[in-house]
């Protein structure tokens, strides 16, 4: 049987699986579509990197994760925490700044970690997370874990320098690593493929020896199953494997980026591939009730509002804790 | 006490808090072989290739690996070759390493050690003979060493391992082979931010560090021939550095130089006077000098590399000159 996404029903046959998955993209949806009216409303200070589309990415690989593997990822992060585990009202707090955030308010939304969960933690450089990954899969090899790293980027990380390096190193050393390049087509606000040379993502890492497979990034089944059969590949000691996810990103690069350049066609035709519909759709068609179904939304509704809620009322951080975690030997202080 | 040399006294203390932490591990090109100076001689046989990774020339990676090995609980000593070479690795050194404790509001432990053997190495021209140690000391989240003798090397390497902050560890490189000795038995670690007391003296107080020590002492012993005797400090740690000693020195003598191998223009060395005068008051210092390089990348043919370099006469001029 072939689902409306096109993918052979093997993998999803669990309809508990299916509808957890279903409720982590719709968390992250409606965790940001929250975290976006709040920086609307002025109430969320900085850069926010919103990622409306590509929510069957995080949602499908970390589905496959134990608790104490490891996870990289980069400034349009929040999806890879929520799916990781982290708790969505602390990320509310550190997106806002303010005490008891993941950060206390010292890195906020391009720096959201939850290393309790795993999440190593978001990063504000491209492709700064690669050799973190790498080195990560090596100590926990040394350490004689068994627990993987799954190193979540972008199309832009791949025309960077760690993205030859990281792929190089873990397939040398046979690291237990997942590759995840989120292929949005879009670095910043310039079209990837003006700016890359060559066949893309898949090629590169099966030419330095990291097999990799491209798939439908907005196909929540098939990122879900090739992200179970890999992540058992890499578990099993079978060295590093990449995933190249294909997928669009509906809104601009930060909250306030119009990305006005965009044909608005493209965009409205990205919309009708939208993972959750999708999703919804075949949950539908496997007998879950609609009830149920908004029954996930309005939960998850109801705990990004009270999340929003319970951070713009919260403190801001102490003032002396602008010196707190610089360094033990020569911190300074206040 | 044992005869040793300072690349010795290096491997022995790697070798030391190795056999005593089996989550030590070395990371960096060519260091399976004993690495480019023979740091890590040895070593491979002893602990194999999980904790002594030679790795490809990839320096970006090489630290920030590093990194990421400690942030899952180990302790990697990342071998950047040469400092010159850190260029390369300066995403996951100045954004990743040195923030991620903070910028993560304490969860991360970035406990690595950074040795970057740097300084001149005769006729090796401006890629490989930098000294730029102050860059670090500008940035928060590190600590900044520079050993300028085997004992020191040995007991600050100790020291670094240990700490749960990342170190930043310059080798000098021109006295891998100077002799010297260490303790016997066990090495014992030596704190960050304590100066030595290198030479006693009343009449100025000389500050300075790595590779360009024994210049400076050489020329210390040589005023003291003249009946000059100059109150001498090695920092061996340049982020946090003994403020206490070189102030209670000051405080005495009024005279303050301080001579470093790095670029005059912008070195610690300005950044010492500045901390002093802030300290003591301007009254409290008669004069305070400096003396480092001129500002010129550093040249390959012999005679112009010595226009570089800080010799024992030129410590001694800028300390008669600082008495005047």
């Amino acid at each position: 049987m072939a689902t409306p996404g096109g993918t052979p029903a093997a993998a999803g046959d669990n309809l508990k699986r299916l509808t957890d998955l279903y409720r982590t993209m719709v968390r992250i949806r409606t965790f940001e579509e929250t975290a976006l009216e709040a920086y609307k409303a002025g109430e969320i200070p900085g850069p926010l990197h919103v990622s409306f589309g590509q929510e069957a990415i995080p949602a499908g690989v970390c589905a496959s994760l134990r608790h104490d593997d490891r996870l990289t990822s980069n400034h349009r992060g929040h999806g890879h925490a929520l799916a990781k585990g982290a708790d969505a009202a602390t990320m509310y707090l550190e997106l806002y700044g303010r005490e008891g955030g993941y950060c206390n308010g010292k890195g906020g939304s391009m720096h959201i970690a939850d290393f309790s969960v795993g999440m190593l933690g978001a990063n504000g450089v491209v492709a700064g997370g690669l050799p973190i990954a790498v080195g990560a899969a090596q100590g926990l090899k040394l350490l004689k874990s068994d627990a993987i790293v799954v190193c979540m980027f972008g199309d832009g990380a791949t025309n960077r320098g760690p993205f030859l390096e990281a792929l190089n190193w873990a397939a040398i050393y046979s690291l237990p690593v997942l590759f995840v390049c989120e292929d949005n087509g879009v670095a910043a606000h310039t079209e990837t493929r003006t700016v890359t040379a060559g066949e893309g993502p898949a090629a590169r890492a099966n030419a330095i020896g990291v097999p990799a497979v491209s798939i439908d990034g907005n196909d929540p089944l098939t990122v879900e199953e090739t992200a179970a059969r890999l992540i058992g590949e890499v578990r099993g000691g079978g060295g590093p494997r990449m995933i190249h996810a294909r997928t669009y990103r509906w809104s601009g690069h930060t909250a306030t980026d119009a990305a006005a350049w965009r044909d608005p066609k493209q965009v409205e035709a990205a919309k009708t591939r939208c993972p959750i519909a999708r999703l919804k759709a075949v949950l539908i068609e496997r007998g879950l009730a609609p009830a149920m179904l908004d029954e996930i939304a309005n939960a998850a509704r109801t705990e990004m509002l009270a999340g929003r809620a319970a951070a713009n009322a919260a403190p801001w951080p102490s003032l002396a804790s602008a010196f707190d975690d610089v360094q033990d030997a020569g911190a300074v202080h206040g | 006490m044992a005869e040793t040399t300072l690349v010795e006294a290096g491997r022995l203390a790697v070798l030391q808090e190795m056999r005593r932490d089996p989550t030590v591990w070395v990371l960096g090109e060519d260091v399976g072989r004993g690495g480019l100076w023979g740091q890590y001689r040895g070593m491979l046989e002893e602990f194999g290739a999980t904790r002594i990774v030679s790795t490809p020339i990839a320096e970006s990676t090489i630290m920030g690996a590093g990194l990421g090995a400690a942030l899952v609980g180990t302790r990697p000593i990342i071998e950047m070759r040469m400092f010159d070479f850190v260029m390369c690795a300066m995403d996951e050194l100045v954004n990743q390493i040195a923030k991620v404790r903070y910028m993560f509001g304490g969860q991360a432990k970035p406990a690595v050690v950074v040795r970057m053997p740097h300084g001149m190495w005769r006729n090796s021209a401006a890629q490989h003979s930098q000294m730029l140690e102050a860059w670090f000391a500008h940035l928060p989240g590190v600590v900044v060493v520079a050993p300028s003798n085997a004992e020191d090397e040995a007991g600050l390497l100790v020291s670094a391992i240990r700490s749960d902050d990342p170190v930043l560890f310059f080798d000098p490189k021109d006295l891998w082979t100077a002799p010297g000795q260490i303790a016997d038995g066990e090495i014992a670690p030596i704190p960050f931010g304590k100066a030595r007391h290198a030479r006693q003296g009343d009449a100025l107080t000389i500050v300075t560090w790595s590779a360009i020590v024994p210049n400076v002492l050489t020329a210390a012993d040589q005023l003291a021939s003249e009946g000059i005797k100059a109150d001498v400090f090695d920092l061996r740690t340049i982020w946090p550095w003994d403020q206490d000693a070189v102030a209670a020195s000051l405080k005495r003598t009024g005279r303050l130089l301080v001579v470093h191998e790095a670029v005059e223009v912008g070195g610690f060395g300005a950044e010492i006077i500045a901390a002093m005068i802030d300290r003591l008051g301007p009254s409290a210092i008669k004069v305070a000098k400096r003396l480092g390089a001129p500002r010129i990348p550093v040249p390959f043919a012999p005679p112009l590399e010595d226009e570089v370099r800080i010799s024992p006469a030129k410590v001694v001029a800028a300390a008669k000159a600082a008495l005047k």
